[in-house]
C-alpha cells in the first residue's frame, strides 16, 4: 500500500501539466482583453467586463453538475461501482460550486450596477441559488463517516435525487413568477449585439474556465484517491498493530 | 421477497407492520402530540409577535402554515430515525429479507398521518388567531392540498430522514438536504392555500393549478424513495 501511495502522491502528469500551462495562457489574454482591450458597452458601461467572468463561471458550474450526475449515474449502473466514477462525480460537484459561487457574487454585483438590486426573484436566478445550496448538502453527504462504499452509494443517489429535484424547483418558481408578476427582469438574451473583440473574449473565458475546470477536476479527483489510499493505509497498519498485540499475548 | 426463514412476506404486511409500529411508538411517547404540535402553535403565535399586523397576518396566513409544518417535519422526521437506529432497529429491519420499499411506505404514510393531524390543528389555529376565511369551495381545495402536499412531504422526509439516519451532525444536515428539496412544495401548497383561503383576492380556481404541481413532486418523490431507500440505509 505504501508503494502505491509514494507511486502516486504527485497528481500533476504532463497532460495536466500541459492543461495548466495553457489555462494560464488563456486566462491572462481575458485578463488583459476583458479589462484593456475591449470597449465600454453603450448601456450598462463598465459594468460588462463583469459578464467576462460571471458567464463561464455559469456555464462551467452547469457543467460541472451535468458531470456529477453522469459520473453518479455510471457508477450506480456500473456493476463494478468503479470508485473512480465516485472521485469524478465528487471533484466536479466541488468545483461546480466554486463556480457556481462565483456566478452568484459576479451575477448580483452586475445585478446591482444594471438593475440597480443585488438580487431579483428571476425564476433562472432562484433555480441556480437552490442548485447551488443543493450541492452544498451533496458534499455535506459526501462528509458523512462510513466506508468509501457507503459514501459512493449515498452521494450518487442524493445526485440523481438533485436530477429530480431541480427541474421541479424551476417549474415550481417559473409557474410562481408567472402568476403573481411579469418579468422585471431585462432580457440579456434580447437584441444583443456584441463587438466581435468582446464575442471573442467571452469566448475565451469560456475555453480559458473549461481548462482551469478540467484541471482543478483532475487533480482533485487525484488528491481524494490518495485520500482514500492514506485512510485504508492506516486501517490496514491498525490491523497489523492489534494482530501483534494478539500473537505478543 | 423471502425473510430470514425463507417464508415470502406480502408486501401490504410490511407496510401496515411499520405504518402499525411508528404510530404505536407515537402513541405511546405522544412526542407529537405534547412536543411538536406545541413548537408548532408556539411557531405560529411568534410570527403573529413578528409581524404584528391583523392584514400582514390575514395575507400571509397560508405561506405561515406552511413553513410551521416544514419546521416540524424536520423534528419528526429524526425523531422518528432517532428511535429506529437507537437500538439497531433499522438494521434488523435491513438484514429480516424484507421488500425495503415496503418500509418506505409504511413509514412515510405513518410520517403523512402525523403531518395531516399536526395541519389540521394549524389551519384551524390560522382561522381562530389570523382571522382567515374559509369557504365550502375552499375547504374542498384545502383538503385536496392538505392530502397533495403531506404525501409529497412524507415521502422526501422518509427517504432524507433514511439518508441521514445515524449519521453524525443529522440534525443540522437533514434541514440543508430538505430544505431545498421541499422549495416546490412550499411555493405550490402556499398558493392554493391562499387561494382556499381567498388570501390577497386570490380566487378559488386559481389554486387547483397548484394541486397538479404537489401530485406531480409526490409520484416523483414516492416512485424516486422506493427505489432508493433501499440502498441508502444499506450499509
Amino acid at each position: 500500500m505504501s508503494q502505491v501511495l509514494q507511486r502516486t502522491s504527485a497528481t500533476g502528469t504532463r497532460a495536466t501539466r500541459v492543461i495548466g500551462a495553457t489555462s494560464i495562457l488563456v486566462m491572462a489574454w481575458v485578463v488583459v482583453s476583458g479589462l484593456l482591450l475591449t470597449p465600454q458597452d453603450v448601456v450598462q458601461g463598465e459594468s460588462v467586463r463583469i459578464m467576462y467572468v460571471h458567464v463561464p463561471s455559469a456555464w462551467i458550474a452547469y457543467l460541472a453538475f451535468i458531470f456529477t450526475a453522469v459520473a453518479s449515474a455510471s457508477w450506480l449502473i456500473s456493476k463494478k461501482h468503479s470508485m473512480g466514477f465516485d472521485r469524478f462525480a465528487g471533484a466536479s460537484a466541488e468545483v461546480g460550486v466554486m463556480f457556481m459561487a462565483i456566478t452568484l457574487v459576479t451575477g448580483s454585483l452586475w445585478g446591482r450596477l444594471t438593475w440597480g438590486e443585488f438580487w431579483q426573484w428571476d425564476p433562472r436566478l432562484t433555480t441556480t441559488a437552490f442548485l447551488f445550496v443543493t450541492y452544498i448538502g451533496y458534499l455535506a453527504v459526501r462528509r458523512l463517516e462510513g466506508s468509501v462504499e457507503q459514501r459512493a452509494r449515498r452521494s450518487a443517489v442524493v445526485a440523481m435525487l438533485a436530477v429530480l429535484e431541480i427541474p421541479l424547483v424551476h417549474f415550481s418558481v417559473v409557474l410562481w413568477r408567472s402568476l403573481h408578476q411579469g418579468a422585471t427582469v431585462l432580457n440579456p438574451n434580447g437584441d444583443v449585439k456584441m463587438d466581435d473583440l468582446m464575442l471573442f473574449t467571452l469566448f475565451s473565458g469560456v475555453v480559458g474556465f473549461t481548462l482551469v475546470f478540467i484541471w482543478l477536476v483532475l487533480h482533485r479527483q487525484r488528491t481524494m484517491l490518495l485520500v482514500d489510499l492514506a485512510n485504508n493505509q492506516g486501517l490496514d497498519s491498525a490491523i497489523v498493530a492489534r494482530r501483534a498485540e494478539g500473537s505478543a499475548n | 421477497m423471502k425473510n430470514i426463514s425463507g417464508t415470502k412476506v406480502a408486501k401490504g404486511k410490511v407496510v401496515s407492520a411499520v405504518l402499525l409500529k411508528d404510530l404505536r411508538i407515537e402513541l405511546r411517547s405522544r412526542v407529537v402530540t405534547n412536543q411538536v404540535l406545541p413548537f408548532a402553535g408556539l411557531v405560529m403565535v411568534m410570527f403573529a409577535f413578528a409581524l404584528d399586523n391583523d392584514d400582514v397576518l390575514e395575507r400571509v396566513a397560508a405561506g405561515l402554515i406552511w413553513l410551521a409544518t416544514l419546521f416540524s417535519l424536520f423534528m419528526i422526521v429524526q425523531r422518528s430515525f432517532a428511535i429506529d437506529t437507537a437500538d439497531g432497529a433499522l438494521d434488523s429491519l435491513r438484514v429480516a429479507g424484507i421488500d425495503l420499499a415496503a418500509v418506505f411506505f409504511g413509514k412515510a404514510i405513518a410520517l403523512a398521518l402525523k403531518l395531516i393531524a399536526l395541519e389540521v390543528v394549524l389551519i384551524c389555529g390560522a382561522v381562530l388567531l389570523y382571522r382567515v376565511d374559509l369557504s365550502a369551495n375552499g375547504l374542498v381545495l384545502l383538503v385536496t392540498c392538505v392530502l397533495c402536499a403531506t404525501s409529497g412531504l412524507a415521502f422526501v422526509g422518509t427517504l432524507y430522514g433514511g439518508l441521514t439516519a445515524g449519521a453524525k451532525g443529522r440534525e443540522t444536515l437533514l434541514p440543508l438536504l430538505l430544505l431545498p428539496v421541499v422549495a416546490p412544495v412550499l411555493i405550490a401548497a402556499t398558493r392554493a392555500t391562499e387561494a382556499a383561503f381567498g388570501s390577497g383576492g386570490a380566487q378559488t380556481s386559481e389554486g387547483w393549478a397548484w394541486i397538479g404541481l404537489l401530485t406531480v413532486f409526490a409520484a416523483v418523490f414516492g416512485v424516486g424513495g422506493s427505489l432508493a431507500f433501499g440502498s441508502l440505509i444499506d450499509e
